[in-house]
């Protein structure tokens, strides 16, 4: 028995949201008489972030501490439409549609404050800490707060605003299939490093070097977080996970977690990431979008890793000890690949 | 079927129940007691996200017959919660990204409790060995082992 490295590479263009657009999500904004204010989404958190994400980005937009922003997620009752969490789609059709319904919001909030302060609205700013002040001037202000009391009790005026985000869905060209297919890409690339036994066609993980570039990372600690959390996806597709093991033919397939197998806590290997940050023009604050796509770029490279180590080709998701064996057993023996 | 009349202490408070014979303790938690923090993942042992302590020691609830805890000690994750301060754990899971989705915390919280209860200061690979009945679909286990070795003292690894 020998235990055979090897390294594999692959990267990413990766188109944000549903391929050809046409994927519109919706967010409203409106302030509370406790000058706290209320994101309504039905958009859902898996555990990606959204929710924080859309609420710094309300936040920003309005000018107000993030602590006075309230993001209710996930209900199609109390929330506008959108079209879903997936495609990395979240903090670029989510976060511009909540910017623009926060833009909204701040022009009425502008305007209820300068009725209060007696200038003009253009004369006005927000200083992030919860009140407005007149340009250079910053001791004739007011508190969000009362902005909110005063334009709901007093101007008989709601704080609030609307948004939608829509990429208008690109028509293919039958003659010549010409499309716009995204209005931006992330991009990834990943080396993964495996180790083969050529006995019982066991791959084990030994470590992976990734560079991502996907706009402006809104939020660092999450942006990491999905990175780290994501390629242990892609390698648990890669190596593992299946509701289909002996595709087409339904039976043996997997009962519960004992036969549908994840990687566990001892699996797991060191992983160095790089984050690059190029802004989008259309993201909001230049954001694209890490979700999904952190999870792609694993497949090819395990695949390409395990070729590299023992020389065989496998083109069928999961790469499962028993196709590693199989493919050897073909090919004659394991075939280490000049080390790259 | 008959109900058995079930005495135990549940989170440092005695409780009584009537149980269906087979009733497991999973199931007598959340929907007989109303403790809610240990979830139901699987069922069968798989994912660990129902794991509680029973006299201190780290048990998969939905494999444990209720009858079985009379008169023990059961600690759910509840039991973790001091008012509005965060017990340590929470803390160190908080500040290290552990959970994204949270199903798998409740029990990665209860299997890190019964390790630093017995051995304040593990190793990294002790603390592998102590979560790896708990399955986590979101983290990749890394900020999970990298929030119980700060709330160890212990050196977390960038
Ligand atoms: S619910 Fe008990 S181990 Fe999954
Ligand atoms: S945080 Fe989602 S399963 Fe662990």
């Amino acid at each position: 028995m020998t235990r055979h490295r090897g390294r594999g590479i692959a990267s990413v263009n990766y188109p944000i949201g549903m391929n050809l657009g046409g994927d519109p999500s919706q967010a409203l904004v409106h302030s509370n008489p406790s000058g706290k204010f209320t994101v309504a989404l039905s958009s859902i958190d898996l555990g990606q972030g959204m929710k924080s994400v859309t609420r710094q980005i309300c936040a920003e937009t309005l000018g107000v501490p993030v602590e006075d922003v309230y993001v209710d997620t996930a209900d199609s009752d109390t929330g506008p439409h959108c079209m879903g969490s997936f495609a990395s789609r979240g903090t670029h059709r989510v976060g511009n549609a909540v910017m623009a319904a926060a833009r909204e919001a701040r022009g009425v909030m502008m305007e209820a404050a300068a009725e209060e302060l007696e200038v003009s609205a253009a004369d006005l700013e927000t200083d992030g800490r919860g009140n407005i002040h007149v340009k250079g001037a910053p001791h004739r202000s007011i508190s969000t707060k009362d902005v909110a009391i005063a334009a709901q009790f007093k101007q008989g005026k709601t704080i609030s605003g609307r948004g939608i985000f829509l990429v208008p869905l690109s028509n293919v060209d039958p003659e010549t299939g010409e499309m716009s297919p995204a209005t931006c890409y992330a991009h990834a690339c990943l080396v993964a490093e495996v180790e083969v036994d050529d006995e019982t066609g066991e791959v084990t993980m030994i470590r992976m070097d990734s560079a991502y570039e996907l706009g402006r990372a809104l939020n660092p600690r999450l942006v990491e977080q999905q990175l780290v959390g994501g390629a242990w996806m892609g390698v648990s597709h890669a190596l593992y996970e299946t509701p289909e093991p002996y595709y087409p033919d339904p039976v043996h397939g997997p009962r519960d977690f004992v036969e549908y197998i994840m990687p566990g806590p001892g699996d797991i290997c060191p992983h160095d990431i790089a984050v690059l940050e190029r802004p989008a023009p259309d993201g909001p604050f230049g954001a694209k979008g890490p979700g999904e796509m952190c999870a792609n770029p694993v497949l090819p490279a395990v695949a390409n890793a395990i070729f590299n180590a023992v020389g065989v080709r496998i083109d069928d998701l999961p790469i499962t000890p028993e196709k590693v064996l199989r493919a050897i057993k073909a090919e004659g023996g394991a075939r280490p690949q000049a080390r790259r | 079927m008959a109900k058995t009349a079930l005495q135990f202490r549940h989170n440092g408070s005695d409780v009584a129940i009537f149980v269906d014979g087979g009733t497991n303790l999973l199931v007598a938690l959340r929907e007989l007691i109303g403790d809610m923090t240990p979830k139901f993942g699987c069922g069968q042992g798989g994912c660990g996200t129902c794991s509680v302590l029973i006299d201190g020691e780290l048990h998969l609830s939905c494999l444990t017959l209720a009858e079985t805890v009379a008169g023990r000690s059961v600690e759910t994750l509840d039991s973790l919660k001091q008012g509005p301060n965060l017990h340590p754990l929470q803390r160190a899971f908080a500040e290290n990204f552990a959970a994204q989705c949270g199903y798998c915390t409740p029990g990665m919280l209860m299997a890190a409790k019964a390790l630093l209860d017995r051995n304040p200061s593990p190793s990294r690979a002790e603390i592998v060995e102590a979560i790896s009945g708990n399955i986590c679909r979101c983290t990749g286990y890394e900020p999970i082992i990298n929030a119980i070795l700060a709330a160890s003292g212990g050196r977390v690894s960038a």
